[in-house]
């Protein structure tokens, strides 16, 4: 059983085709990486996925429920969250309210106890304080739960992001990049994060450019390419995929 | 005592106007952090102040009611104009504010129920204690806000609606609650208003006024709940403290006010308040962790 069935995507935008016929499957618990050159549109996919863009054509079904034609929030509520590759944290919030605002759904509706100051509200109020905390230890920046967003520097960024898409609690996350730009042993400490997040059975979509992380992370591979998808295979299959290399490396004929 | 009382006869107005002016300012406060840019929040005051003087005055609805109710209008109104004004963004949503501020106003004119241009004469109800009964009502709200599910929302939403909207907030639900409560808390405060200046004219919920709120929120702060009442206190209370220091009331005023303003939004970009929130202590909890 798949938990993401992505079927037949295509999605333009005025003349040019970001997204043409792109079908894959994701295995539950597993890390799935997208790769492909600048302009694949991989993002685009992402896009999609989390109910930002609607696509032209096909469907979209997250553990047997379309969720193509649903907005962001609501597939949020289904248990998705994802990472933007231009990092759209909520600056002027401190670390700890970002991770708050992303536990959003899990807080209590009812406003009045919680004007009220009751005990119950008080407590749950804790308790999400005490959860939040935990997720920021999980990227270690605990150490910054007080500090606003804005001041963070660029990897500690993107940590933060990904400790706010964990807030939801997601059974899907969606990673756009997240080791663009971080140096060598915080790379290391997310790829550590992400394996373990898949052991506890967290399906994981993983854009990177970054060759080594995704190789190391991803038992299965789709590589996009001009909108379409190339291939979907493991390791080496992707590797020795003759088009992949083509799209890396350029051919030939190109020089000939 | 005595000295406290004759203070009083002396600025009670002024007081009065500190918190009637405070309350408008925290109604804009709750919708500008949604991120939202509202000019309609004096028309919704406005609203609010004839639905409860006409309450009061054609009807002999006892003055809470004629309050609730005024609240209840422009709550309702601040929905139906919210449904379709909330798809624009920043200066468009200003504009279409404004519109429908224009619209009210108009509507007050012409209309025989509300006194025309003369305006309603309203018998005085309104006690200085219960206006700073609905402030405190009013500041504690906001205060709690920001840490309720709904307060995340709000803020989040302005910092960023994309990234929000993918952490499950129902962005334009968001805006339209927003949109209403501001709306409601306006409407409460033009109905205690009305009854305290046994007179309102559609001119006392005008242009100005509109933009009068959103200096308040700016000179003030708009991040922290005290912020708004800092400004609708500082230039409320203006015009008395010139006089005060020798000044003469009239165009020196508005010169002070953007002078004001001008010095504010150069070095205190975040308001008055940024002035009591600038060493914020790190919370005990955080520190041990």
């Amino acid at each position: 059983m798949s938990a993401l069935v992505v079927r037949g995507i295509s999605r333009s935008f005025g003349g040019i085709q970001a997204l043409l016929d792109v079908s894959f499957e994701v295995a539950p618990g597993t890390v799935h990486g997208l790769i492909g050159p600048n302009g694949a549109g991989k993002t685009t996919l992402i896009n999609v996925l989390s109910g930002l863009l609607a696509p032209t054509n096909g469907r979209v079904v997250y553990r047997g429920r379309d969720l193509h034609r649903l907005p962001p929030h609501q597939v949020a509520g289904l248990g998705i969250a994802r990472t933007f590759q231009n990092i759209r944290l909520f600056p002027t919030m401190t670390c700890l309210e970002n991770v708050l605002a992303g536990q959003h759904l899990k807080a209590a509706r009812p406003l009045l106890p919680r004007l009220l100051r009751l005990p119950a509200a008080a407590r749950e109020e804790a308790g999400l304080q005490t959860q939040a905390l935990a997720t920021l230890a999980r990227v270690g920046l605990q150490s910054k739960a007080d500090h606003p967003a804005r001041n963070l520097s660029y990897g500690e960024r993107r940590r933060l992001e990904i400790a706010r898409a964990l807030a939801v609690d997601p059974s899907l996350l969606l990673l756009d990049e997240p080791v663009a730009g971080m140096r060598r042993r915080e790379s290391a400490e997310v790829a550590d994060l992400v394996r373990a997040l898949a052991g506890q059975g967290m399906t994981i979509l993983l854009i990177e450019h970054n060759m080594s992380f995704v190789m190391s992370l991803c038992a299965r591979i789709t590589v996009l390419n001009f909108g379409r998808v190339i291939t979907t295979g493991g390791r080496d299959e992707v590797r020795a995929h003759p088009e992949v290399i083509a799209a890396y490396l350029g051919t030939e004929e190109h020089h000939a | 005592m005595e000295q406290l009382a004759q203070f009083y006869a002396v600025y009670g107005s002024v007081i009065n106007f500190i918190g009637i002016n405070a309350l408008l300012a925290l109604s804009l406060n709750v919708t500008l952090a949604a991120g939202l840019l509202s000019l309609g929040n004096a028309a919704f005051a406005g609203l609010g102040g004839y639905t409860a003087g006409v309450l009061t005055v054609h009807f002999k609805l006892p003055f809470v009611l004629s309050i609730c109710s005024g609240g209840l209008v422009a709550a309702l109104c601040g929905l139906v104009v919210g449904l379709p004004v909330l798809r624009l963004r920043g200066v468009f949503l200003a504009m279409a504010t404004l519109a429908f501020g224009e619209v009210v106003r108009i509507a007050a004119v012409n209309l025989e129920i509300t006194g025309g241009a003369e305006g309603l004469t309203i018998p005085k109800v309104t006690e200085t204690w219960m206006i700073y009964l609905a402030l405190a009502g009013f500041a504690y709200f906001l205060a709690v806000l920001r840490r309720t599910r709904l307060g995340w929302g709000l803020v989040s939403m302005r910092e960023d609606e994309t990234a929000a909207a993918c952490l499950g907030i129902h962005i334009t639900y968001y805006k339209v609650l927003a949109f209403m409560l501001g709306a409601m808390m306006a409407g409460v405060a033009g109905g205690m208003y009305a009854h305290l200046n046994y007179l309102i004219t559609p001119r006392d919920f005008g242009f100005f006024i509109a933009v009068d709120l959103l200096i308040y929120n700016i000179v003030g702060g708009t991040r922290v709940w005290y912020g708004p009442i800092l400004g609708a206190a500082l230039l409320t209370a203006l015009p008395e403290i010139l006089r005060g220091i020798g000044v003469a009331a009239g165009p020196i005023r508005m010169f002070v006010n953007g002078l004001i303003l001008l010095l504010v939004i150069l070095f205190l970009p975040n308001g008055l308040a940024s002035l009591f929130t600038r060493r914020r202590p790190v919370p005990a909890k955080l520190e041990a962790a």
